[in-house]
């Protein structure tokens, strides 16, 4: 059945639709819609619904929910995602299952509500302490917001990992359909989990490994996870010509709007290609690869002054690879994007 | 002969968790955890809890309760036990959650997480090993380290200039509403020790019972950082300690509070579709709109309160329905208070790239400023509409054909100004020819249900469609 939706509703509407049991936050703008999706939703149902007393506070909430097993999630924007990081961090090295969506607002600072692209590094790289890395999908539309929720659970629990869902201002604020219907998911075996029952006196959740040996033991198979989930949850979509001149890459609502550059590009003639990826880590550098054929020149769009781009040209180091963005919460036109494609081309044909 | 003494069974019979030496505690000789953890565990045992029970330890010398205790057991970040206890809590409803948490822990980084864990009247019980100074740490100055007394970080004593005073966190938690029980207690003599039990088995009761929270100050004596033997340590609590930290029971409502319970269920997929309100859609066709241009981009604009967020969101609802895409995409923050508050829509028979709208095919216009900012951006081939009740002056360079509608004062004829912007919707529709007028009607019916409301809409709508029939 389809509904109009913001993006900050699918969100939750995905979570639902996942079996989410918890939710625990603190409002912040562009992101409160969540919060108060949640609140209108969870506890109707007899579902965990929390506003917590701070974003730290409402992190460490997710991590107790998730070590009793429950499908859990959390929401905030940049400003929260960075008190949120000690949180996360711990998440990792406990490998506990869980959402948190970051609705990129623009910084550094308070910066203002607008939509950027900014929160690239702290949420892709890490931001917490310690070496770790968090599986992040990044929806370019409403309904892919909806679906990436229910994807954000599944892969959650497959790998006992914290999700990131990292959309932006514009995505969290804009409305288009959803078509919610019930969907498969796989809550997996949590035998492992806090329970109130003799069979779970053993069970033990935590971060801490005073012995060498065994910490890097631990450390080392979080990577060999990590290493598993390159190979198989990298994800882009390619649209466009087959035999491109030139490739335009960028994720979320960049993404999409790069789509209808491809568009006008090709409708004056010019073979183009975008790439958008759909996870940020892991990074779908294999897809771009194939994609980008020799001196096919890349433009790289971003909401940031140049994060996202560092993976692009990570992927392809052969290929001459032009950043282009806009910051501050302002939005490039289409027009504003073809010209700097084709300024990027003609650059290319100069050597 | 009876025994009088033994091991408790809810302890491990060795500390399998602990990576050596698992015969042995890791804490100092003299030091009051050991015997606070006895009497918890002594507790548990008699109560039949142990297999209820859900240990959340702490950062400080607490921080491998979960070696000892055969419980589950979660470690949580410096401060963050009794945030962490509540999402176990929450969980867990039928467990019984023990956050144990040091001064360091408890009363500086994690304050308002503990603060508030008590204020919502979570169930769970909060052990506060208070031995004013941070223990594992290396002895530094805690919130609860007394006046003049020495640490790593105060090493000539602390001072109330500097460092304030010695803060009381079980008669602040007492000031709360919601707790159930809030108690000093001590472990360093045998008559504190045998009032400890006391007030530790009636907390655990009251977990058993669901009936809320409770926050158990324990004064314990640490040797190692106090630079005194142990005899000289646990006398220190009662000729000192204990005059900045008087024990007693400060707050105890258990008789007054019943059980809360804070259910957590999963439910079937119906269950959420009823509560997001998904019905069986019958209003929507299979028939796409009929337009010259595979997609149609809209901007309707006007002051913040005049309806364009939300005739922006019907146009995009009903072209939904017919089987179209759609984008909804609002103006906000400083512009939206500045005057022009405006929606950009999207309808398209394809997949839409950009929700952004630059050359509106369609301008909606229901103020001055928004006319002059965005009239000019619309191309030839295009439609300004714009409401001739408020605007007088047109600017001389629009590009796209403009009509001028009077869709305040049909509103107000209709019954109210606010329905201006369904005047609006009743003339593209019918200028546009994007839908028929009992879908429409049908539409405004289910919008805004109140028969009254229907009604006048319905008019105002009826009032936009005339005037596009009569051009």
């Amino acid at each position: 059945m389809k509904k109009l939706v913001k993006g900050n509703e699918a969100v939750i509407i995905g979570a639902l639709v996942a079996g989410c049991d918890a939710y625990y936050g603190y409002p912040i703008t562009p992101a409160s819609e969540i919060a108060h999706a949640a609140s209108e939703y969870f506890l109707p149902l007899d579902k965990v619904f929390v506003q917590a007393e701070c974003e730290v506070g409402a992190v460490n909430m997710v991590f107790g929910a998730a070590s009793s097993g429950q499908r859990v999630m959390t929401a905030s924007s940049g400003p929260g995602i960075s008190l949120k990081m000690e949180g996360i961090s711990y998440l990792a090295g406990a490998q506990l299952p869980c959402v948190i969506v970051d609705v990129q607002r623009v910084g550094p600072g308070l910066g203002n509500i607008g939509p950027e692209q900014s929160d690239y590094y702290q949420v892709v790289k890490g931001g917490g302490h310690g070496d770790y890395r968090n599986i992040v999908l990044a929806p370019s539309s409403v309904e892919e917001t909806y679906r990436m929720t229910i994807e954000a659970f599944d892969l959650a629990d497959k790998w006992r990992t914290p999700v990131f869902l990292l959309t932006d201002a514009t995505l969290g604020q804009m409305m288009e359909p959803i078509d919610v219907r019930e969907e498969k998911t796989f809550r997996s075996d949590k035998s492992w989990a806090l329970d109130s029952k003799p069979e779970s006196n053993d069970n033990l959740v935590t971060s801490i490994y005073l012995d060498f040996d065994d910490m890097e033991k631990h450390i080392n198979g979080l990577h060999e996870k990590y290493r598993q989930i390159c190979d198989a949850e990298a994800k882009a979509e390619v649209y466009g010509s087959d035999e491109p001149e030139i490739v335009l890459t960028g994720y979320g609502i960049v993404g999409r709007m790069l789509r209808s550059v491809v568009d006008a590009l090709n409708a004056k003639g010019v073979a183009a290609t975008l790439v958008r990826p759909q996870t940020l880590w892991p990074f779908p550098e294999k897809i771009l690869q194939q994609t980008v054929k020799a001196d096919v020149p890349v433009l790289s769009v971003e909401l940031s002054r140049g994060q996202f781009i560092e993976d692009v040209r990570l992927s392809l180091p052969h290929n001459p690879v032009t950043w282009y963005g806009r910051v501050g919460g302002n939005l490039p036109g289409i027009d504003e994007l073809v010209e700097q494609a084709e300024k990027c081309l003609k650059e290319a044909s100069n050597g | 002969m009876a025994k009088v003494y033994e091991k408790s069974p809810a302890f491990f019979d060795t500390f399998e968790r602990k990576p050596s030496m698992q015969k042995t505690t890791h804490y100092c000789p003299g030091c009051g955890h050991g015997t606070l953890n006895k009497i918890i565990a002594d507790q548990l045992t008699e109560l039949g809890l142990q297999d209820k029970a859900i240990f959340v330890g702490p950062v400080g010398c607490g921080v491998f309760i979960y070696y000892y205790f055969e419980s589950a057991a979660v470690s949580a970040a410096h401060g963050r036990a009794s945030a962490v206890a509540t999402g176990v809590s929450r969980a867990n409803p039928d467990g019984v959650t023990i956050s144990y948490q040091g001064d360091g822990d408890l009363a500086a980084i994690g304050t308002s997480n503990a603060i508030h864990a008590a204020n919502r009247g979570e169930n769970m019980i909060v052990f506060f090993v208070n031995n004013n100074t941070y223990g594992m740490t290396g002895g530094q100055l805690a919130p609860t380290t007394l006046i003049d007394q020495t640490s790593t970080t105060s090493p000539t004593g602390r001072t109330v200039k500097n460092d304030g005073y010695p803060l009381r966190m079980a008669e602040m938690m007492a000031g709360l509403e919601a707790p159930t029980l809030v108690a000093r207690v001590g472990v360093n003599s045998p008559r504190n020790v045998r009032q400890a039990i006391k007030v530790i088995k009636k907390g655990l009761e009251i977990q058993r019972d669901k009936k809320g929270y409770v926050f158990i100050e324990v004064l314990s004596q640490c040797p190692t950082n106090w630079k005194k033997d142990t005899k000289e340590a646990c006398e220190w609590i009662d000729d000192v300690v204990s005059k900045q930290y008087p024990f007693g029971v400060f707050k105890d409502m258990t008789d007054e509070r019943d059980a809360v319970e804070r259910r957590c269920e999963r439910v079937e997929f119906s269950a959420i579709a009823k509560q997001l309100g998904l019905e069986a859609d019958d209003s929507s066709s299979d028939a796409q709109i009929d337009m010259d241009k595979d997609a149609t981009q809209f901007k309707f604009a006007g002051f913040g309160g005049q309806g364009v967020l939300s005739l922006g969101m019907m146009m995009a609802q009903l072209s939904m329905q017919h089987n179209m895409e759609v984008t909804w995409l609002p103006s906000y923050g400083p512009e939206m208070r500045g005057g022009v508050a405006n929606s950009s829509v999207v309808v398209s028979k394809n997949t839409i790239g950009s929700p952004v709208v630059e050359l509106p095919d369609v301008l909606v216009a229901l103020n001055r400023p928004s006319l002059e900012k965005f009239g000019p951006l619309v191309p030839e081939g295009g439609m300004i509409i714009y409401n001739s009740s408020l605007i007088d002056q047109v600017p001389a360079d629009l590009k796209g054909s403009v009509f001028a509608l009077p869709a305040t004062e049909l509103a107000t004829e209709a019954g109210t100004a606010k329905a201006a912007n369904v005047v609006v919707l009743g003339f593209i529709a019918r200028k546009a020819a994007m839908f028929k007028l009992a879908d429409l009607e049908a539409f405004l019916t289910e919008t805004f249900k109140k028969p009254a409301l229907v009604e006048t809409n319905i008019k105002a709508l009826r009032a936009g469609w005339e005037v596009a029939e009569n051009l």
